[in-house]
């Protein structure tokens, strides 16, 4: 039963319901407007820069430099295109970072209760936050792969083989290598949806990504070789890979292994959707 | 209008808000008082839908707030102090927000003059006083020119002049026409800013109503006599039944007779009186005595001013 608070008003002004919903697009621009004005952002960014076109910059030239010493078996199983790529697998480390500050840092400084004030449909804002997130990703992803792709070719320089675009393989592997970063980014998202605090969702991301595979390759192949194929980071260097060496063919095609990851990535983001749902904010 | 309906919210083994019904209704300031942890921040929570109640329900305008189209436009709430990203400034912070609900850029702006912080709008939160950031709160809260406003411990760690600015906004939104609920452990406060109360002790209903109802309907109202000759007026009184107690510090606390009555029969047996003053009791000791009770609400759910109408209460123990 109520007990109203009942003394007689001449109320006129804002008791009405409003009309209308809040509008995709409108939501879209405001997690766009949260993701660039936090320097998190600009910083991590930059970092993906530094560390993958460095890293490419570094392989590459030593590559070119050393090529005369180097063996006929590693000459043959040289992978131009895999070496730009390199550095491209630890900026795969700074966006699951970032994609994990996206959701931790609005749950550790509160500022989810004013996000979720705004948009209480938390499907929604999870949705919108991931797409925004996600479409900076896959962008960021692609130019890097790029970048890093052309100018590591650039510097390998003769006697050194170098790759192009047009040849078989490369031009997946280039595009999939920025893809990788995008999918990756959205699972530490997910991680993060799921787990809220920033310390323990990055654990988790670091988990998955570098320590489960030192964690399998200690253990008896019979037990860790079903496994380490699943792993997104060697799915990742399938991906960037033209040259296949050491036993053939993968254990998955690049897509199929992409395909897998995506599964990741939509699994962690769905539980992470639910669990926002049904926990207080 | 603000309708909570019989919300009971556990987390684990504790009860924090138990069967609680009440309405907030617009055009006045109401005010939501208890003590620490008696459970206001979580019903202003549940209002706002960021929890979820095990049972009941918080309307608002007859819809829960997750069913609200465009919520900015109806609701604004100040929950916690600088529950803000530090790294983003005052501007972004409220932009972002008002993007989300398609509210005019203009209001931004309008809503830092109006809780002045124009000045450092572009200045990272993180650098904020805790003032400033209940200033920003108080900002995004206003953001939507909503109807319902809903402040959770406004003047924490505001200024005296801050304090004033406060009472004076929420006063205004209510003569507005809007329904204004603000929450304060702070009885002396509310005394000031609310025109009615709710109060509520260890999750429940304690009292609502006027503020003055609520002084009235506490602690008994008592005179204080001083004097050299305290024992002889004592007897006196006491040859008259009326209810005299020794204090401490010497002085007489007189009940059932009025001060001027008191004056008089001193007067009439030459006694000097030093002192001779009513005491009404604050709001703060009102506050005291009815939370004191709510230890004792059980046995007294049925008396008419404390019971929130439902008998119920008692199923929880």
């Amino acid at each position: 039963m109520t007990v109203a608070i009942a003394v007689p008003t001449e109320q006129a002004v804002p008791t009405e319901q409003t009309e209308g919903h809040l509008r995709i697009l409108s939501l879209l621009r405001s997690e766009w407007l949260k993701l660039r004005t936090v320097r998190s952002t600009m910083w991590s960014l930059v970092a993906m820069v530094v560390i993958s076109v460095g890293v490419a910059v570094i392989a590459c030239v030593e590559t070119a430099r050393q090529w005369h010493t180097m063996t006929l078996a590693s000459r043959l199983s040289f992978d131009p295109t895999s070496s730009s790529l390199a550095g491209l697998t630890f900026s795969l480390l700074v966006i699951g970072v970032l994609g994990t500050l996206v959701v931790s840092a609005e749950y550790g400084t509160g500022t989810i209760r004013s996000s979720l004030a705004a948009v209480p449909n938390r499907p929604l804002l999870l949705a919108t936050k991931a797409a925004v997130f996600a479409l900076v990703a896959f962008a960021v992803g692609e130019v890097l792969s790029f970048a890093s792709f052309l100018i590591g070719q650039s510097l390998l320089t003769s006697p050194a083989p170098h790759a192009a675009l047009s040849q078989p393989g490369v031009l997946r592997a280039v595009i999939g290598g920025g893809l990788m970063v995008g999918v990756i980014g959205l699972l530490a998202l997910g991680l993060a949806t799921i787990i809220r605090h920033t310390a323990g969702a990055l654990t988790a991301f670091f988990g998955i990504l570098l320590v489960l595979p030192a964690v399998i390759s200690a253990l008896p192949s019979s037990i860790g070789n079903p496994i380490e194929k699943f792993l997104p980071i060697n799915i990742t260097g399938t991906m960037t890979s033209v040259v296949h060496t050491n036993g053939g063919a993968p254990a998955f095609s690049p897509w199929t292994g992409f395909a897998i990851v995506c599964g990741y990535a939509l699994v962690a983001l769905v539980v992470g959707g639910v669990l926002m749902v049904r926990r207080d904010a | 209008m603000i309708q909570v309906d019989g919300v009971t919210k556990r987390y684990k083994d504790k009860v924090a808000v138990d069967d609680l019904s009440f309405e907030v209704k617009s055009g006045q300031v109401t005010g939501f008082l208890g003590p620490n942890g008696s459970g206001k921040s979580t019903t202003m929570r549940m209002i706002m839908g960021l929890d979820s109640p095990d049972v009941g329900s918080a309307r608002i305008h007859g819809r829960t707030y997750g069913r609200l189209p465009i919520p900015l436009r109806e609701v604004g709430a100040l929950l916690e102090a600088k529950a803000i990203h530090p790294g983003r400034s005052a501007y972004h912070h409220l932009w972002y927000l008002a993007q989300s609900n398609d509210i005019p850029k203009s209001r931004v702006d309008a809503v830092l003059d109006a809780v002045g912080l124009s000045d450092v709008a572009n200045k990272r939160v993180g650098k904020f006083s805790l003032g400033m950031g209940q200033r920003l709160g108080i900002a995004a809260a206003l953001l939507g020119d909503p109807g319902v406003l809903l402040f959770d411990e406004p003047i924490n760690g505001l200024d005296p002049e801050g304090i004033l600015w406060v009472r004076n906004l929420l006063k205004s939104l209510a003569a507005e026409g809007r329904t204004v609920f603000v929450s304060s452990h702070l009885m002396s406060e509310m005394a000031l800013t609310a025109d009615l109360l709710v109060v509520i002790g260890r999750g429940r209903l304690i009292s609502t109503g006027t503020v003055s109802d609520f002084i009235a309907q506490s602690t008994s109202q008592f005179v204080r006599v001083r004097s050299s000759r305290s024992g002889d007026l004592a007897r006196l009184l006491w040859a008259e039944g009326v209810q005299v107690t020794d204090e401490d510090d010497g002085s007489l606390s007189v009940s059932g007779m009025s001060a001027t009555d008191i004056g008089e029969l001193a007067g009439a047996s030459a006694i000097v009186l030093h002192e001779l003053s009513p005491q009404m009791a604050s709001l703060e000791e009102a506050f005291m005595e009815l939370t004191r009770d709510s230890v004792e609400f059980h046995g007294r759910s049925d008396s008419d001013r404390i019971a929130a109408g439902s008998p119920s209460h008692n199923s929880g123990k």
